[in-house]
């Protein structure tokens, strides 16, 4: 089994650097894939130009893209500036979303639980075990909470949606950050792991009493019960298109050095805390031609594919960004 | 003379061809020789890193820290290993049952249909058990199975630790479960064809002789086929052991080692299947590759243990004569 799967990976290189010739091919991250390939679809219609990625998951794409078998590569997790220096790379943010805690307590509605950010770190370090202790009491006075045992439903395969979680966690609690970090897998004190994010929405259904984080998308088309979440602003706020929004325009793109801004935990009356970026990858020496490309399918995409990308329940970057990103591009 | 020159050239171009054939069969056994070391060779080399960093402790180390970069591989060792046993324990017997049933007391009318029926199963693709173990066994198992068993033996001392964990349906028991059901029509299958295979003479005999059914059965038929028998529980249980997606969706992912069989586990296909994706800097790539290493060695030691098994049946079976 396990060799298979080496085996198609090792096709799918194969495949790459055969169709290099005609088409632009892109590997990374699957976060982005589904509105990365409603793009494509949209825009080989309208150009005839053929943008092909394959979701084989962040870090391959960073491989790919540093062994040059690939055109670009999208990535969850920002490479720093002396990573992209180091291997000849452009990075710029690609598309902006959002991880979102979401329960399975009955009787309790969508949004009604409200929690902080050390509250949630202890939640999903297994310190707060039942879901009628007394932090999680105070913060939500008005509630009828079960005394049911916390269950956690985490990620299984590693994935930038876990990044994007214990990236916050690690910021708004120190015992989170000292004890467990934050990696696109770490090591769950307890739990269950489920595979991607289906799998984890299946569990929390499932699971009486349980807690766990999907993408935004998933808790809108699931009827999810997410949690409102206290933000750097002080403000509790609940996982809104706008509220990621919010965090998305209030960052300092400008001032970031590889434009790597971390979205979690970002200041603004509303912004949702648990925000994050998927960067895109290119590489500095690439056939001029090649890059072009990429760049005019890209600001084609945050532009006529605006829309596409908000059905999908993703937020499109502020045009304000994206006029910054061609503007560095051209002084490249 | 003409006639001589002909007969010897066919016989020389036969025996070229002859030579030819030899040379061809002889390549594609030895490219399967080389393949497996090549294989076991490159384990090596990319495990290197993390068997350098951990060496035998990572057998022993039930931690996995992709942030701190601390990899052990126990839990996963215990999940893969627990689960396969109990998918064994349950597949054993109903294998053998359903074998038995089919090839020695169904009536002849019912055996091609069901015999189809179990080879169908047996080609179902994993994913596919995975699927219908997560979305139908797992809630039911949750809901009627795992609190009747914690209510019948959770008190129980010693065993009950091995029930003890909220019922959620999802851990090493399920997967257990879920292998169970993969590798009973593939060993049934085997099982058919070897009971098959059991001369009629012999049952005739043994009849003659006034045993009853169970006796020919027992006595006749299962000795005669002990050592298939013991070779198609080794392969169920290879198969068990690498088994990746179905166990991936049931077993609940989670690298700690626990007595309970109701409680979340991982084995090392899934952490494979799970991880190697995402995986980045060189340590973590290489503890996985490291993990590999060792299910590889895992089934070896399997196949070894099961041809030392087979040597011996044969011997006594030899030394009764």
């Amino acid at each position: 089994m396990k060799m298979q799967k080496l085996l198609v990976a090792s096709l799918f290189c194969v495949g790459a650097q055969l169709a290099s010739a005609q088409q632009v091919n892109g590997a990374g991250s699957s976060f982005i894939f589904p509105v990365l390939s409603k793009w494509a679809g949209t825009y080989q219609q309208e150009t005839k130009e053929q943008i092909n990625y394959q979701s084989i998951g962040s870090g391959g794409g960073i491989r790919q893209i540093i062994q040059g078998t690939v055109d670009f590569a999208a990535t969850d997790a920002p490479l720093t500036a002396q990573e992209l220096k180091e291997n000849n790379l452009v990075q710029f943010p690609v598309i902006v979303g959002g991880v979102i805690p979401t329960h399975n307590i009955k009787g309790i509605k969508p949004n009604e639980l409200r929690l902080d950010g050390e509250t949630l770190a202890q939640v999903f370090a297994a310190k707060i075990t039942f879901w009628d202790d007394a932090r999680i009491k105070t913060l939500n006075p008005g509630l009828a909470l079960p005394h049911k045992a916390i269950t956690v439903v985490h990620r299984a395969d590693g994935s930038g949606s876990t990044w994007m979680l214990t990236n916050y966690l690690s910021k708004v609690s120190n015992d989170w950050a000292k004890e467990i970090g934050s990696d696109k897998s770490v090591k769950w004190p307890k739990g269950v792991g489920a595979k991607g994010n289906e799998g984890v929405a299946n569990y929390i259904k499932r699971i009486d009493g349980s807690i766990g984080y999907v993408e935004l998308a998933y808790v809108l088309h699931n009827n999810m019960s997410s949690v409102s979440l206290k933000n750097a602003a002080g403000n509790f706020v609940s996982p809104t298109l706008d509220n990621l929004k919010a965090a998305a325009g209030n960052a300092d793109w400008a001032g970031t050095e590889g434009m790597a801004v971390v979205l979690t935990n970002q200041p603004g009356a509303t912004s949702w805390p648990i925000t994050g970026a998927t960067f895109g990858l290119m590489r500095l020496k690439n056939t001029a031609d090649v890059n072009a490309k990429i760049k005019t399918f890209f600001s084609w995409s945050w532009r006529q594919g605006a829309q596409q990308a908000v059905d999908l329940a993703y937020v499109p970057l502020p045009l304000n960004v994206v006029e910054k990103i061609e503007s560095n591009w051209k002084s490249q | 003379m003409k006639f001589n020159e002909f007969k010897q050239n066919a016989a020389n171009s036969r025996r070229m061809g002859d030579v030819i054939f030899q040379a061809v069969t002889k390549a594609c056994a030895l490219f399967l020789l080389v393949l497996v070391f090549a294989i076991g060779w490159q384990l090596v080399v990319s495990a290197m890193p993390a068997i350098k960093a951990f060496g035998w402790d990572f057998l022993l180390n039930e931690s996995w820290d992709p942030v701190m970069g601390e990899f052990g591989a126990a839990a996963s060792i215990w999940g893969t290993v627990v689960s396969s046993l109990i998918a064994l324990i349950i597949a054993v017997p109903v294998s053998l049952g359903v074998a038995i049933f089919l090839t020695q007391i169904a009536p002849n009318f019912m055996r091609r249909p069901v015999g189809i029926a179990v080879e169908l199963l047996a080609a179902i693709p994993s994913i596919i058990y995975g699927f219908w173990g997560l979305f139908v066994l797992t809630p039911w198992l949750a809901e009627y199975v795992q609190p009747w068993i914690y209510e019948a033996f959770g008190n129980w001392p010693v065993v009950g630790v091995l029930f003890q964990g909220p019922p959620m349906g999802i851990g090493l028991f399920s997967a257990g479960l879920v292998l169970s059901i993969m590798v009973i029509p593939f060993m049934a299958s085997i099982l058919i064809d070897l009971f098959n295979t059991v001369p009629t003479q012999l049952k005739e005999a043994s009849y003659g002789l006034g045993s009853t059914r169970f006796e020919m059965i027992s006595k006749v038929v299962i000795p005669y086929a002990r050592v298939g028998i013991v070779g198609s529980f080794m392969l169920g249980l290879g198969r068990a052991l690498g088994e990746t997606m179905a166990v991936t969706f049931v077993i609940g992912n989670a690298h700690i080692l626990s007595p309970s069989i109701f409680e979340p586990g991982t084995t090392i296909a899934s952490t494979l299947a799970n991880e190697f994706s995402e995986a980045s800097g060189g340590l973590y790539v290489s503890s996985l590759l490291y993990l590999g290493l060792v299910l590889f060695l895992l089934t070896f030691v399997v196949l070894i243990c099961a041809r030392l098994m087979l040597w011996r049946l044969t011997y006594q079976a030899g030394g009764k004569r």
